[in-house]
């Protein structure tokens, strides 16, 4: 077990990008990124990441499946700047042309257990329906210049998106010390359980 | 026919053939009549036919068919008989044709005006409006307070007034128009004034803090209500009612209640037996008299005494008095009774009553009533008597006066009258003794029983039978049906919410409902109300009877210890019947002629009790007594200041007021400090409600910790640091959860760096002025970043999301026309390259290109050695060196200079191949790593790197020397020896993004054993061009890869004091300039330092430069100019961007430049315009583009029919045909007047025609159809300049010298440094002579004189002349000359440092560098 007063917590994230749902699309593949405060720091594991291209079965179900594994350890000394997980989805369009499909983002659950993230994705629109023919047509739609962009809030309103698609996420969270640095981070039954186990 | 048709086409379609058509008609048409099947198998046939033929004649087919079907229907219907039946079983006999209905216009426009109404705008008469025969009536005339209407358009109310006439509705007051309440909006506003900015805000406004209380009653809630154990009880115990009248009485009903009534005062009366209580005492009261009287004979009883036991007398006489009257009243009542149920014949009520008789033993009885009669008689009479005594005593005094009063009338009888004499007295009368008698016994026989009656005790009861109602008339059944009828039942409300109702119980005969219920109320609201609503059913729909209010019991009331109470209600509802029921609130008479009459209400008692439950352990379940509301702060929720004491129920103010006076409330306890408020709003006769609100007072509750925990914890500190983007915390990294792992010294720096605004360290800067300035920089920068942090948080569309430009129709075409073009061009062109934000670099990403390509005119070396000797002498002896040099050229050209190209940047150090000659051609490239300031690659970050790129440019020299000692073998010392440099700030190149060019080498003013070599191989004009400008050149391409995007302006629109009006005509000029041509600069505003616009021509007027300037040369004015252009060239440069850390162009005026010290090439323009302007020239800004800056300002001086163009920041003029002019194009002109844009066709200084009153040329700004305004300058009208201080530099010169020496041994750490001294005084001497030439042409016999004095010595060595702003930079420079890596083992150095003072602090520093070799 750790010291009795901890100066740091440990969050854990481990679970799955199961897959996506992109109804108009084939041949997907997805990256993915943390985005944190200042005071965050991963401490083991992957920060960035990129998946296999997936394709959709032929059967009834028309799911890409990715099932790609997150396992990433955060540590932290102040909650502001929750971990979260911005992915992007990519794939070639009808000239092959690798285009983006989706941007979504979505907090990393503070509640240890296991949660499952729906997350809708959405991809900045062409200002001009002109340049969206020609961004069909040279295959360089707009995107963000960085896809942590749609982690933050700020400068979000000069622009405008379309939706297309949901990529869900599954998240197995541990946190240890938390309760000890008096974060309460939901009931409180499963939150002791759960920093112990992680301990 | 129509289904030949379509069968037709199907056949046409080739899905059935011709068999299946066959089966299929001759089966549909089976049953029909053989007519049919005959043509219909016809015409089959037929179509089988053409079937067969051929398939692709179905179209024709088709057609022919269809002719054949219009034909039909369109020609008469019976052309031949074959027709005719077909025609008979057509759909047309199902079909009704008929004509397309049509409404005409005029019929439509009737029908509607059946439907719509349209009001008409005119005007109604007002008699219309009216009722008939009725005159308008103004209020307002009769003196009535008519409120000002609301404004209505008067279209709008013709329209209003019509529509409402047609509606028929009554809606017009008596003057005629629409009724209309007063306008309810004020005319002024009823918010308080803010006006006090400065001064103490209003008393009543200002803001009072107040600890967050944890209030439980916010809500009004008890506290722990939530809590199992801390639960209330309200009991709420609701017995049952009695009606004493109910609208179905019937009036035997009534006179039993008044029966019941009168009885039930009798019984009341006969328990408290006030009488019996009142006679005990006032016999005890005579006893006590009498015994008085005896005791004390003679003596008076004391008046109050007496007073006391008359009225004592006097009570019991009116006891008495109304225990007879009832009596009487209630055998009266049961004689009323008694006769109407005679009367009726049939009984309705069980009341019976009966008087029993106590009788009394006659004697005695008579006895006592004699014996109280004659004591009253005896003590009236003695009463009367003192009374009339006490007249007597006041008549006898009265008449004494009067008596003398008459005398003295008599007296002065003669003076006439005078006083009204005061009338006579009348004696008072003797009372009537016998009298008082009579009056007693007649008040006795009234009010007592008579002497030896028998006691009447009257006694009700319900025994009576009722009859049944199939004895009784119609009438009276009916009401009984009613009666059964109906039922009660009631609510029982609990603040206004019902909580509980009773059972539904029937009525009964008697008009009683017993309900009998308790209801316990779990309470959590304090308890404010609590009231029954008595409710009457009829069948299913039910009305309120009554409301009953009922008070909130005091805690110590609990359940089982109070009675019932009875509450009486009533209701004013007015009712009636048709039957025996006499109704409510309808007037009835019980006499026989009917007067009398009386109305009697609906009323009644309810029973009830409410108190508080008592839990398990016998604890009351009531909320104690300091949790009432009134402890909820008075500014919240309902003030309730009387509940609060304790004192619930007095809600009268004037009643509270009398008890707060009576109980003594102590006015400073706070405990009753709202009940002292409400007095006082009582008291005042208004309540006054703030004239205030406020918003957000719950603001402190909502506080994370106290503002003083804020301030003292580092941690919250280190938050707040890190959120206010201070530079320090900026990305400060893991902030600690802990308060005590926050240790003090994280914020040491920044501490110490806000001390430093305070604290001058002269160590940093060697000059306090300097310091004083940096500080006052800081200062400016502090406030301009402070306004510029707003603006970096708006976002444009480009900053997030990166999109292809739409391509135009012109791009579209060039693009075609690029598929057209070669593959490999001869003149390839370079390629835009794509732009990289700054925010995802890190380091190692950034390269620095510097493309060196060639240089001109390098300066060779002067042969010394063996052949030192000649071309000195050739020297001496010819005036004019050049003509006898170029001889000595010619016999040494072998290898005069070996240049190379060294290129420092952050201390990285690349340098080319060594090319040979005066005129090199090195076409190198050369990469430099580039890492930004702690690894901050934004963009601020990155506009604020001060560093320089140095391009040196050095001479190769090898020497052979031959080492004694080692005996034949040659040593080979390759030495670089520095002959000039560029230097270029990083911030030009990363916001221009590259510079291309070929710029003048900073050559120094004497270079030791050099000498420049003039071309004499060619003759053409390019030459004498070039001698204009003498110099080094060296052409450079310099970019960043990957391309940086630079920085953008602050998208902010600043304040201003211009005119709107001017503002506008700016933009719009700037816009027509910039779509016309977008690569000429043209600036009409510029913001100054305190972030306002100001229109450009305002920072022009003629300032004078300092007189020390001028008095060098009082003769000649012309003279003066290089000097003040190199006074203004020595006032250090600083690119905004790099001193503000924000992309902006801030403009300070001269006095404020002058004050700083620093500044753009702008303010450097401006100054020096100003000082020509005042010198009596000609002259312009201009706007223009040059390199390295780019766009930027120089200034234009007519003279002598030539244009002469100067860049202020080095104090150079170049003619305006000069080829190596660095100014590249030229945007527009700038003077105290006007501005001048350039409409030519070329930019280039060269081929521009300065004449700016060609309008073709030159698009003025203000022009006749926009004149001049009049703008005043925002300069001051004269500079103050302070005196040189020849001490300060002199120390200066010391410290910068000191500094320098043990740097140069600090890079030298492997080898000696030796100093040569008596170098060192040689070279010192000559800096001073070197400033007053300005650095320009250098008379050769100094370097002749060096060298003589140190004959032995190969020397080489340059002076350096620099503008001094701070040291760092001089260091650099002498770094990147590289005099220290001179690696010779018997090397001596020289180092002379020269300080020049100018007025105003502005100095020029010249530093000798030489090293020595012993050769």
């Amino acid at each position: 077990m750790a010291a009795s007063n901890p100066s740091v917590f440990l969050l854990t994230v481990n679970g799955h990008i199961e897959g996506a749902n992109f109804p108009e699309y084939d041949n997907l593949y997805c990256k993915y990124c943390f985005v944190y405060g200042h005071d965050w720091a991963p401490t083991t594991g992957l920060e960035e990441g990129i998946t296999q291209i997936a394709s959709k079965s032929s059967q009834a179900s028309h799911r890409l499946i990715w099932n790609f594994p997150l396992g990433t350890t955060f540590k932290s000394t102040n909650p502001s700047g929750w971990p979260q997980l911005v992915v992007s989805v990519y794939g070639p369009d009808v000239f092959g042309n690798d285009v983006v499909r989706g941007y979504g983002a979505t907090h990393i659950p503070f509640t240890p257990g296991q949660h499952t993230k729906t997350i809708p994705m959405f991809v900045p629109e062409p200002t001009w329906r002109l340049q969206k023919f020609t961004g069909w047509l040279t295959g360089r739609r707009p995107e963000y210049t960085d896809p942590k962009v749609v982690a933050q809030g700020e400068g979000r309103e000069v622009t405008r998106v379309h939706s297309q698609g949901f990529v869900s996420v599954s998240f197995l969270i541990m946190t240890k010390d938390m309760k000890k640095m008096d974060y309460e981070t939901g009931p409180s039954g499963p939150a002791n359980k759960a920093s112990a186990t992680s301990g | 026919m129509y289904l030949f048709y379509s069968l037709q086409i199907q056949v046409g379609k080739g899905l059935p053939t011709a068999e299946e058509a066959f089966n299929f008609f001759t089966l549909n048409f089976d049953p029909d009549p053989p007519d049919v099947i005959e043509t219909s198998s016809r015409r089959r046939q037929k179509q089988r036919k053409t079937t067969d033929e051929d398939e692709e004649h179905e179209d024709v087919d088709e057609d022919i068919q269809e002719e054949n079907e219009t034909q039909s229907e369109e020609a008469p219907l019976v052309q031949t008989q074959e027709d005719l039946f077909v025609i008979d079983q057509s759909p047309q006999d199902f079909l009704e044709i008929r004509k397309a209905e049509y409404v005409g216009y005029q019929k439509l426009l009737q029908l509607q005006s059946e439907l719509l109404f349209t009001p008409s705008f005119r005007t109604v008469p007002t008699s219309i409006k009216l009722p008939e025969n009725m005159k308008p009536r103004y209020l307002e005339d009769e003196g009535l307070y008519v409120g000002e209407r609301p404004p209505v358009s008067l279209t709008n109310e013709n329209i209003l007034e019509n529509r409402i006439l047609k509606m028929e509705e009554k809606w017009f007051g008596d003057d005629g128009r629409i009724i209309a309440l007063p306008n309810p909006i004020k005319e002024s506003s009823t918010r308080p004034p803010l006006f006090h900015m400065e001064e103490a805000l209003d008393p009543a406004l200002q803001t009072v803090y107040r600890k967050a209380v944890k209030s439980k009653y916010a809500n009004l809630y008890i506290a722990g209500a939530a809590d199992p154990e801390g639960d209330y009880q309200l009991d709420v115990d609701v017995s049952g009612l009695i009606f004493s009248h109910h609208p179905l009485f019937s009036r035997e009903h009534i006179l039993g209640a008044r029966l019941a009534q009168l009885y039930d005062q009798y019984l009341t009366r006969q328990r408290n037996n006030l009488t019996g209580h009142l006679t005990d005492k006032l016999n005890g009261l005579r006893n006590a008299l009498r015994n008085m009287l005896e005791s004390h004979s003679g003596l008076n009883p004391t008046q109050c005494f007496s007073k006391y036991y008359r009225s004592t007398r006097h009570l019991r006489d009116s006891e008495q008095e109304k225990d007879r009257t009832l009596l009487k009243n209630i055998v009266k009542v049961w004689k009323e009774i008694k006769a109407l149920r005679e009367f009726q014949k049939f009984t309705n009520t069980p009341y019976k009553l009966y008087l029993r008789r106590e009788n009394v033993d006659r004697v005695s009885d008579e006895q006592d009533y004699e014996d109280e009669i004659l004591a009253e008689v005896v003590e009236l009479e003695a009463e009367t008597e003192e009374e009339y005594q006490n007249k007597l005593a006041e008549y006898k005094k009265r008449l004494e006066e009067w008596k003398l009063c008459r005398k003295k009338q008599d007296v002065s009888e003669s003076e006439g009258p005078t006083d009204e004499p005061p009338p006579k007295p009348e004696p008072p009368e003797r009372p009537d003794l016998g009298s008082i008698e009579q009056w007693v016994r007649e008040k006795a026989l009234r009010i007592r029983r008579k002497p030896g009656e028998a006691i009447l005790i009257p006694e009700l009861s319900a025994s009576a039978n009722i009859t049944a109602s199939e004895l009784c008339p119609r009438a009276e059944k009916a009401r009984r049906e009613d009666v059964a009828r109906r039922s009660l039942f009631t609510k029982i409300l609990y603040n206004d919410k019902e909580v509980s109702r009773t059972d539904s119980r029937s009525l009964n005969t008697d008009f009683r409902v017993h309900f009998g219920q308790i209801f316990n109320l779990k309470i959590v609201n304090c308890p404010q109300s609590i009231s029954l609503q008595v409710f009457e059913e009829i069948g299913s729909s039910c009305s309120l009877l009554a409301q009953v209010f009922l008070p909130v019991p005091e805690p110590s009331v609990v359940t089982g210890s109070v009675p019932l109470e009875e509450f009486e209600f009533s209701s004013n509802q007015r009712v009636m019947f048709d039957h025996e029921g006499v109704g409510s609130d309808v007037p009835l008479s019980f006499e026989a002629d009917g007067s009398n009459k009386q109305s009697l209400l609906t009323s009644g008692k309810v029973s009830c009790c409410v108190s508080w439950g008592i839990g398990d352990d016998d604890v009351p379940l009531a909320p104690p007594i300091s949790q009432q509301p009134g402890g909820v702060h008075s500014g919240k929720g309902h003030l309730d200041a009387v509940s609060y004491i304790g004192a619930s129920g007095l809600y009268d103010m004037k009643k509270i007021g009398e008890w707060a006076k009576q109980s003594r409330l102590d006015p400073n306890d706070p405990k009753n400090a709202s009940i002292m408020q409400l007095l006082k709003v009582a008291s005042s006769g208004e309540v006054t409600a703030p004239e205030y609100f406020r918003l957000e007072h719950l603001q402190e509750e909502f506080n994370f910790v106290t503002d003083e925990e804020l301030e003292k914890s580092g941690r919250f500190r280190l938050l707040k640091l890190r959120n206010q983007e201070v530079a320090e915390f900026r990305n400060y990294k893991f902030i600690p959860a802990l308060e005590r792992e926050v240790t003090d010294t994280v914020f040491q720096e920044y501490e110490k760096r806000l001390k430093e605004g305070e604290v001058i360290d002269t160590k940093e800067h060697l000059d306090s002025h300097r310091a004083l300035v940096a500080k006052y920089l800081q200062k400016i920068r502090e406030s301009v970043i402070n306004r510029f942090l707003l603006a970096k948080h708006h976002y444009l569309l480009s900053d997030l999301v990166t999109e292809e430009e739409i391509p135009t129709i012109g791009i579209l075409g060039i693009n075609l026309f690029k598929l057209a073009e070669p593959k490999r061009p001869l003149k390839p062109q370079r390629k835009e390259r794509k732009k990289v934000t700054a925010q995802n670099l890190s380091d190692g990403d950034i390269k620095l290109l510097v493309n060196i390509i060639r240089a001109y005119d390098i300066p060779v070396r002067r042969l010394q050695s063996k052949h030192l000797i000649v071309p000195f002498r050739a020297a001496l002896g010819f005036p004019t060196r050049y003509s006898t040099k170029s001889n000595l050229i010619l016999l040494y050209t072998s290898s005069r200079v070996r240049p190379f190209v060294e290129v420092s940047f952050q201390r990285t150090v690349l340098q080319t191949a060594t090319a040979d000659g005066p005129n090199p051609c090195w076409n190198e490239e050369l990469q430099l790593p580039f890492s930004a300031p702690n690894g901050d690659y934004s963009t601020a970050s990155l506009q604020s790197v001060k560093d320089e790129v140095f391009i040196n440019i050095f001479d190769e020299v090898v020497h052979e020397t031959n080492d004694k000692n080692r005996g034949k073998s040659i040593q080979t010392h390759i030495e670089k020896r520095w002959l000039g440099s560029v230097k270029i700030p990083f911030s030009t190149i990363y916001s221009q993004s590259k510079i291309e060019g070929t710029f003048k080498v900073n050559t120094p003013a004497v270079l030791l054993g050099y000498s420049k070599e003039k071309s004499h191989f060619t003759n053409s004009g390019f030459d004498i061009l070039r001698s204009l400008s003498e110099g080094t050149f060296i052409t450079l391409f310099i970019t960043v890869d990957p391309q940086l995007v630079p920085g953008e302006s602050v998208r902010e629109k600043f304040d201003t004091q211009e005119d709107e009006r001017l503002l506008q005509a700016s933009e719009r000029f700037e816009r027509d300039a910039a779509q016309r041509y977008p690569d000429r600069p043209c600036i009409t505003t510029v913001i100054d330092l305190s972030g306002k616009t100001v229109f450009i021509t305002r920072y022009i007027r003629p300032l004078s430069p300092p007189k020390e300037l001028l008095d060098e040369f009082p003769n000649n004015p012309l003279e003066a100019t290089p000097l003040v252009a190199r006074f203004v060239s020595l006032i250090p440069s600083l690119p905004d961007q790099v001193s503000l850390s924000a992309t902006c162009d801030l403009w300070s005026t001269c006095d404020q430049f002058l004050t700083l010290l620093a500044g753009d090439e702008e303010e450097h323009a401006v100054l020096l315009c100003n000082y020509f302007l005042s010198l009596g020239k000609k002259a312009w800004l201009i706007i223009g583009t040059a390199i390295p800056e780019g766009p930027t300002a120089y200034v234009l001086t007519l003279e002598q029919n030539l244009y002469l163009i100067w860049n202020p920041s080095s104090g150079q003029f170049y003619g305006q045909y000069d080829t190596f002019c660095p100014l590249q194009a030229v945007g527009c002109l700038v003077n105290a007047d006007n501005v001048w844009f350039n409409i030519q066709q070329y930019t280039s200084p060269m081929r521009v025609s300065f004449d700016i009153t060609k309008a073709n040329l030159w698009k003025p700004f203000f022009s006749r159809t926009f004149s001049h305004p009049g703008l005043s300058s925002i300069q001051p009208e004269e500079l103050v300049y302070r005196r040189t201080d020849r001490a300060a530099a002199a120390e200066l010169q010391d410290r910068i010298e000191r500094i320098l020496k043990e740097k140069i041994m600090e890079w030298r750490p492997r080898q000696p440094t030796r100093w040569n001294r008596y170098c060192t005084t040689t070279l010192k001497q000559f800096l001073p002579k070197l400033e007053l030439i300005r650095g320009q042409d250098v008379a050769e016999g100094h370097r002749h004189e060096l060298q003589s004095l140190l004959g032995d010595y190969r020397i080489s060595g340059f002076p350096l002349n620099l503008v001094f702003s701070e040291i760092r930079p001089i260091i650099e420079a002498v770094y990147s000359t590289g005099i220290h890596s001179v690696q010779a083992s018997n090397v001596e150095f020289a180092l002379a440092v020269y300080v020049h003072p100018y007025p105003n602090n502005v100095m020029s520093v010249w530093i000798y560098l030489a090293s020595l070799v012993l050769t």
